[in-house]
Parts: structure tokens; C-alpha cells; sequence
């Protein structure tokens, strides 16, 4: 029968057959990327049986047979088969007031939630280029943190609060946008008089570069917590919040400034001869050619910063300030529901993993939008 | 031109200069030199004054008072409340450095098996360990020191219902526990002969070599020489009639007596490190393997070298180049996170003389100089061995 089918197409004319059953599909697709020697085979089958073990207790525990409404970890317990064989979500639920706004004070919050929605419109301009009138929008973003200042601090018309009761989202989010904001500009001064041909200007930034970058950021935290205040002129005081923000910045632009020289001696010597014989000054140079280029080369860099910027804003909680990890850490003291670390960090490591894991994933889009190459 | 017209064009002279640019680069450098000075001058005399007004003086004697307080932690030099402030700094400064070294020996092998298995071809297991790396990355490193911390303060049971491995390894929330050797006479007989099996080797490694450039036949060395490391002590040893015994640790009242055992705090602050710190490390390895191109292993495969060979020798000495720089950066800040201890109660020199010699003698300025000096001394040495380590490894051109 086959014989007689072969014979009906001409030498060189037989249709191609369909691939082995074996090579498409699940099967094929699995033979190829998780049994394809013995080694994988092994490798595929431990992993298999890890997740077969770590998962199904993991989603019982999160999921099934957590408990999200209580009044303190006994009750919540008294729900379960056994204490502790689910989470008990209503103790974040519990918190998630202070756990945002920290101490501040409950009939003003209202000014908080306004931050938080000047804070997202001024992101807006950043993040999307095509934005109309994105000039306009840019200056705005660039009046955010101290339009937000005021609003958080208070005066000039409005009742303040004294910056001890910020805390939580609130503090962190204070302690990243302020970083961020002013430790870009201060790293490109910081590269460029790295790169000067002033002695004097590049030995200076050298030696602050190099120092903050050799000390841990603990160490600069206890500076502004013990030591700072020396440094002030006699009588004046700075809060805390101040004190911590200056280093925090300091910290930023130290690193910032060692990504952007990356960028600045990718940039081939002809782009700055380009520059002169154009009649340029040094700052019209580096405004219009030179920065520009810079900059999109270290994208990459520069958000990793701000990311490591942002998980590093938690190390306050050591000098005593509360920010979501501190007043989540706190929390555990309180003898209603101590016992349930678990919940609360889980749920500290959402909050972090979905910031920075957006903005990782920004970076990767934004790499790839400016990436005019071939 | 008279000197006359100079001072009428005393104004059109200073533009001048200001537009010459070498006169103005060194008229910015000394008034940033100025600038600098009168600033620094300012924050002298305001610590001179504010120091007065506090009644305190600038000196480091303290560092030879007694210290007063105990240090829970001293696996090298003991350390009690009478020693000096300065020996509280060293053990301090011991703790922060065995954090810092068994921190980045495990992050390494960690970094390295992670960074490989990303590449894996495997796609279930590149896909889990993908998984791990971004959700490890992108959570604070005090989190998970905090974490690690919680499992063994909220999760582990106490030292009566210990987790145990045939009641000889035990798992509490006080750490954790394992039988330590004791030495008998006779067992300097087993060190003689691990010293002589480390002789042998090391004559037989240079001999074979020499062997192998001479003739081309290679000897199987390392299978060789691990035998001869491993098995002339263990026949030594059985033969001098097994000089040891192993102290088990056992229950006492409420925690355990005898054996070796590691404080929960150093095991939280250093696998905490070490797994947040090889997930950068597993991405710079990833990313230098990717970058030898793959040319350079299909000529290796081309010239008869086997799989393990063209990665030892073709492949890893190309993708070290790559990865030895951002490398020593993720070492550096795996030294640097190691002051994180001072949250979890752990006493390295940030806990130590900046934190309750600090609040005991309250000499900010000085204990303060002291661990910022510590570290960047520690910084320096990091990078210098690793920049000459770079330099051993980078190609030499023409």
C-alpha cells in the first residue's frame, strides 16, 4: 500500500512529512528542555520534588487556611486547626493604617494622601516621553519634592507636624524620592569634576567619592545621628529626618557619580572635538552632546542605584527612625500579636519586591526603547 | 603698551584673563580651595565650640579605659568587662572580618552554582533559580537578615525539643549544635602524615607537569593526588588504633553542654549576606560566561579538548576577566553590609566600640573616626588585592 502512495510524486517531489511526534509538542518540548541527558533528567526531577514539597504547604499556610479577620493572634489562632497553620492577615490588616502613614497625626493624613497623588502625577512626565507639553510637565516633577515638603512639614499656612511622627511608606517613600531626586544632579557634578583637568576640583571629588563609597552606610547614618550636630554652628539644631536625608543623599551621589563616569569615558573623544570645533563652550558641549549620550549609556546603572538606594533607605530603622521595616519590626513586641513575624515580613518583601521589581523591569524597557544601535 | 593704558583697561584686563583658559581654571581652583578652607575652618571651630559647651575634649585615651560591658561573641581573643575599650575594638573588628571572609566563600560557591544553572538548559531549573535571584534582589538585605533571624527566634524549637539528626546534630533557637573532636595522644601521627601526604603531592603535581610538557602524557593528577591526601592520613590513623574521640553536646538544664556550636545571630547575619549577595553574584557570572563568545569553545571542541577541559581552561580563565571586577565590588559590599549585625544584636565592631563604647563614654567624634577609618582601611585593602588580582588575570597584550 505505502509502495504505491511513494510512486504518485515525482523524485524530489514528495511533501515534506510531518516531524516525529516525539520532536513537537509537550513531549518534544520537554525532551528538549528538561530530559535531554541524564544529568537534567536528575536535575528536573529534584527540582519537581522540592516544589512538590515547598508549595502546596506554602499555598495552605498563605492561602487556605489563613485567618483575615481578628481582634489579636489568640483569636486568630482559636479559628485554625492547630496555632500557626495559617497566616494570620488580619494582623496586617490590622496595621496597614500605621504601617503607611506612620504616626501621623490622623486628622491631617488627608495631606499625605495628596503627596501620594502629586507623587504619582509627577512620575507621569518621567516615565512617559510622549507626554504632551512633557517641558512643562518635567519642571513640574522637578517642584515635586518640595511642593511635597511643604505639604508634609507643614507652614506657610499650614498646621506642621513634627517630622518624628512620619513613618512607614511615608518615610520610605520621603527617604527614596529624596535620594533619588537630588543625588542624580549632584552625581553629574560629582563625575564631571572627576573627569575635570582642574587638579584641585578632580583630587576633591576623588577623595569624597572614594570616601563615602569605603564606609558602610550604617556608619554615615550613625554620623548623622551622633556626630552631625557638632558640625552645626552653636544653638542650631536640624531634626533628624534632615540630618538622615543629607547623608542618604550624600551616600546616593557618591555611587551615582561613579556610574555616570562610566557613561562619560564610553563617549569617544570626538563627540568633545566635535564639540569644540563647533564653537561650543564646555557646558553647551556637555548640555547638548556629551550628557545626553552619558546618560543613556548609564540608564542601566543609574536605576540599579536608585533601586539599591531605595531597599538601603530601611537601614534607618537601626538609628531609630520607623520606616515600614521598623514599625513592622516594632509590631512584633506588642504582646497581643507577638508571634506572627512571618506575615509581617512576607508582607514588608511584597511591598519592596513590587517597587523595585517595577522598576527594574522600566529600566529593561527603557534600555531597549534607546537602544538606536543596530 | 604703557602702563598708563593697563590701569585704564583695568576691566577689559580682567575680562581678558577670565576669557583665557588657563588663567580661569586657576582662578575657579583657588576659590574652590578658599571655599573649601573657610568651610572646613567653619565646621573646626564649630565642633572646638560646641565640643566646650558639651565640657567634653577631643582625645582617643578612652580606648585604654576598661570597657565595662561583655561581648557575647569572642571566638578568637577572650574578652571581659575589664579589658580595654581598644580590645573590644579588635574583637569587634575579628567579628566583622569572619562575617565578612565565611560570607563571601559561601556567596562565591552559591553565586557560581546559580550563575551556571541559569544558564542550564534545563528550563524548569534556569526558571526556579530566575525566580529565586529577582525575588531575592530586590528585597533589603535587613529583611532578610531579619528574616533568617525570625526563623530561628520564632520558628525553631527550644533546646528540650530540639530538631536533631541522630541526637548528635541539633538545630535549637539557641543555634546550632554538632559534635566536636577531641585529640588523643597518638593523633599528631595523622597530622605528620597529612603533612607528608601535602609534600608528596605538591612533588608529584610539579613532576608530572614537567612529564607532561616533555612527552604529552598526562596523568590523571588530581584523582591522584586527592587519594594520596585523603587516604595516607585515614591508614595512618587506623593504624595508630583511632587516637579520637567526639564530645557530643547534651542537654543540661536549659541549653546544651559540650561540643561546637555557632550563635543563631552569626548564622542569620552570615547566610543572610551570603545568599542576598551570590544573587549579584550569579548575574555577573551568568553575564560573563555570556560574553566569551561561543567561537572560543567550538575551536576547543575543534581541537580534541573535552567538555570539562574547554570550560577549565578555554572558557572560565576568558569569562574571569569579565567577572573579577564587579565582582570585588560585590565582595566589598558584602564587608560593608556585615555592620547590618548591630540590628540583629550580633558584636562587630559598628555594635562594639560605635555603638556601646559610643553610649558609654559618649565620645561620638572619636569612636565614630575610629570605625569610619577601620572600614576604609578595610575597603582599600579589598580593592588593592582585588586590582592586583585583576591585573594577574587580565590578558597581557603587546
Amino acid at each position: 500500500m505505502s509502495e504505491t502512495v511513494e510512486q504518485e510524486f515525482a523524485p524530489g517531489n514528495h511533501p515534506d512529512l510531518p516531524p516525529p511526534v516525539s520532536t513537537t509538542g509537550i513531549i518534544g518540548w520537554s525532551r528538549k528542555n528538561l530530559f535531554s541527558s541524564p544529568l537534567n533528567t536528575i536535575l528536573t526531577l529534584l527540582t519537581l520534588l522540592l516544589l512538590w514539597k515547598s508549595l502546596p504547604p506554602l499555598f495552605e499556610w498563605a492561602v487556605v487556611n489563613s485567618i483575615s479577620s481578628a481582634d489579636s493572634r489568640a483569636q486568630c489562632w482559636n479559628q485554625m486547626s492547630s496555632p500557626g497553620a495559617g497566616a494570620c492577615w488580619a494582623f496586617i490588616k490590622d496595621r496597614v493604617q500605621l504601617f503607611t502613614y506612620g504616626f501621623y497625626p490622623h486628622e491631617l493624613r488627608w495631606r499625605v494622601n495628596i503627596s501620594f497623588l502629586l507623587l504619582a502625577l509627577a512620575l507621569v512626565p518621567v516615565l512617559y516621553e510622549k507626554l504632551p507639553h512633557r517641558k512643562y510637565g518635567l519642571l513640574y516633577s522637578a517642584a515635586f519634592p518640595f511642593i511635597a515638603g511643604w505639604l508634609l512639614v507643614g507652614g506657610f499656612g499650614l498646621e506642621s507636624v513634627d517630622t518624628d511622627q512620619f513613618g512607614g511608606i511615608l518615610l520610605t517613600l520621603i527617604l527614596g524620592v529624596t535620594g533619588i531626586s537630588f543625588s542624580l544632579p549632584i552625581g553629574v557634578a560629582l563625575a564631571l569634576g572627576r573627569q575635570s583637568n582642574m587638579p584641585v576640583l578632580r583630587i576633591l571629588c576623588v577623595l569624597f567619592i572614594e570616601f563615602i563609597r569605603g564606609v558602610p552606610l550604617i556608619t554615615l547614618l550613625f554620623v548623622a545621628s551622633t556626630m552631625l550636630n557638632y558640625f552645626l554652628p552653636p544653638g542650631t539644631v536640624y531634626a533628624l529626618l534632615v540630618r538622615v536625608l543629607i547623608m542618604v543623599t550624600l551616600f546616593a551621589s557618591a555611587y551615582m557619580a561613579e556610574v555616570i563616569r562610566g557613561g562619560l569615558q564610553a563617549i569617544s573623544k570626538g563627540q568633545h572635538e566635535a564639540g569644540d570645533s563647533l564653537g561650543l563652550t564646555y557646558w553647551q558641549a556637555h548640555r547638548l552632546i556629551i550628557l545626553p549620550q552619558a546618560m543613556k549609556i548609564s540608564i542601566p546603572g543609574i536605576v540599579s542605584n536608585f533601586i539599591g538606594l531605595y531597599k538601603d533607605t530601611t537601614l534607618v530603622l537601626i538609628i531609630g527612625m520607623m520606616d515600614i521595616l521598623g514599625l513592622g519590626n516594632a509590631s512584633l513586641a506588642d504582646a497581643k500579636w507577638a508571634g506572627l513575624a512571618m506575615e509581617v515580613y512576607i508582607f514588608v518583601a511584597l511591598y519592596f519586591f513590587i517597587s523595585c521589581f517595577s522598576m527594574s523591569r522600566y529600566s529593561l524597557y527603557l534600555e531597549k526603547k534607546l537602544h538606536t544601535g543596530h | 603698551m604703557s602702563s598708563a593704558s593697563v590701569t585704564a583697561n583695568e576691566p577689559m584686563l580682567l575680562l581678558r584673563l577670565w576669557r583665557n583658559q588657563e588663567y580661569r581654571s586657576v582662578f575657579i581652583q583657588i576659590m574652590t580651595m578658599l571655599i573649601l578652607f573657610t568651610f572646613l575652618g567653619m565646621i573646626g571651630h564649630n565642633v572646638a565650640t560646641n565640643l566646650e559647651k558639651a565640657g567634653k575634649d577631643f582625645s582617643f585615651n578612652f580606648l585604654s579605659y576598661p570597657a565595662g560591658y561583655d561581648i557575647s561573641f569572642q571566638p578568637f581573643i577572650s574578652f571581659s568587662p575589664t579589658d580595654t575599650h581598644l580590645r573590644a575594638a579588635v574583637v569587634g573588628l575579628l567579628n566583622t572580618l569572619l562575617v565578612a571572609v565565611s560570607g563571601v566563600i559561601i556567596a562565591s560557591i552559591m553565586g557560581f552554582t546559580m550563575g551556571i544553572l541559569r544558564l542550564s538548559n534545563n528550563w524548569l531549573v534556569s526558571r526556579l533559580v530566575y525566580v529565586f535571584l529577582e525575588f531575592t534582589r530586590n528585597v533589603p538585605v535587613l529583611l532578610h537578615i531579619f528574616f533568617v533571624y525570625g526563623i530561628f527566634l520564632y520558628v525553631l524549637p527550644v533546646p528540650k525539643k530540639a530538631l536533631s539528626i541522630s541526637d548528635t546534630v541539633f538545630l535549637t533557637n539557641r543555634g546550632f549544635y554538632w559534635p566536636s573532636p577531641v585529640f588523643e595522644d597518638g593523633f599528631g601521627y595523622v597530622w605528620f602524615a597529612l603533612l607528608t601526604a601535602i609534600v608528596v603531592v605538591i612533588a608529584f603535581v610539579i613532576w608530572a607537569r614537567k612529564h607532561q610538557d616533555k612527552t604529552g602524557i598526562k596523568y590523571p593528577s588530581f584523582t591522584i593526588s586527592t587519594a594520596i591526601i585523603i587516604g595516607l592520613p585515614l591508614l595512618t590513623f587506623f593504624i595508630s588504633g583511632s587516637p579520637m574521640s567526639w564530645e557530643i553536646p547534651v542537654i543540661k538544664g536549659f541549653n546544651f553542654k559540650g561540643g561546637t556550636s555557632i550563635k543563631p545571630e552569626y548564622i542569620a547575619l552570615t547566610f543572610a549576606l551570603a545568599y542576598y549577595t551570590s544573587c549579584f553574584i550569579a548575574e555577573i557570572v551568568r553575564s560573563g560566561i555570556l560574553a566569551v563568545s561561543g567561537g572560543q569553545s567550538e575551536a576547543s571542541h575543534a581541537l580534541g579538548l573535552s567538555h570539562g577541559n574547554t570550560l577549565r581552561l578555554v572558557v572560565i580563565p576568558q569569562a574571569l576577566r569579565v567577572i573579577i571586577p564587579p565582582l570585588a565590588s560585590q565582595y566589598l559590599n558584602l564587608t560593608k553590609n556585615s555592620s547590618l549585625a548591630i540590628a540583629i544584636g550580633y558584636m562587630d565592631i559598628v555594635a562594639t566600640i560605635g555603638g556601646i563604647s559610643l553610649m558609654q563614654t559618649g565620645r561620638e567624634m572619636e569612636t565614630m573616626i575610629f570605625v569610619l577609618l577601620t572600614y576604609l582601611i578595610i575597603s582599600l585593602i579589598i580593592s588593592a588585592f582585588m586590582n592586583w588580582f585583576n591585573k594577574r588575570m587580565s590578558i597581557v597584550e603587546r
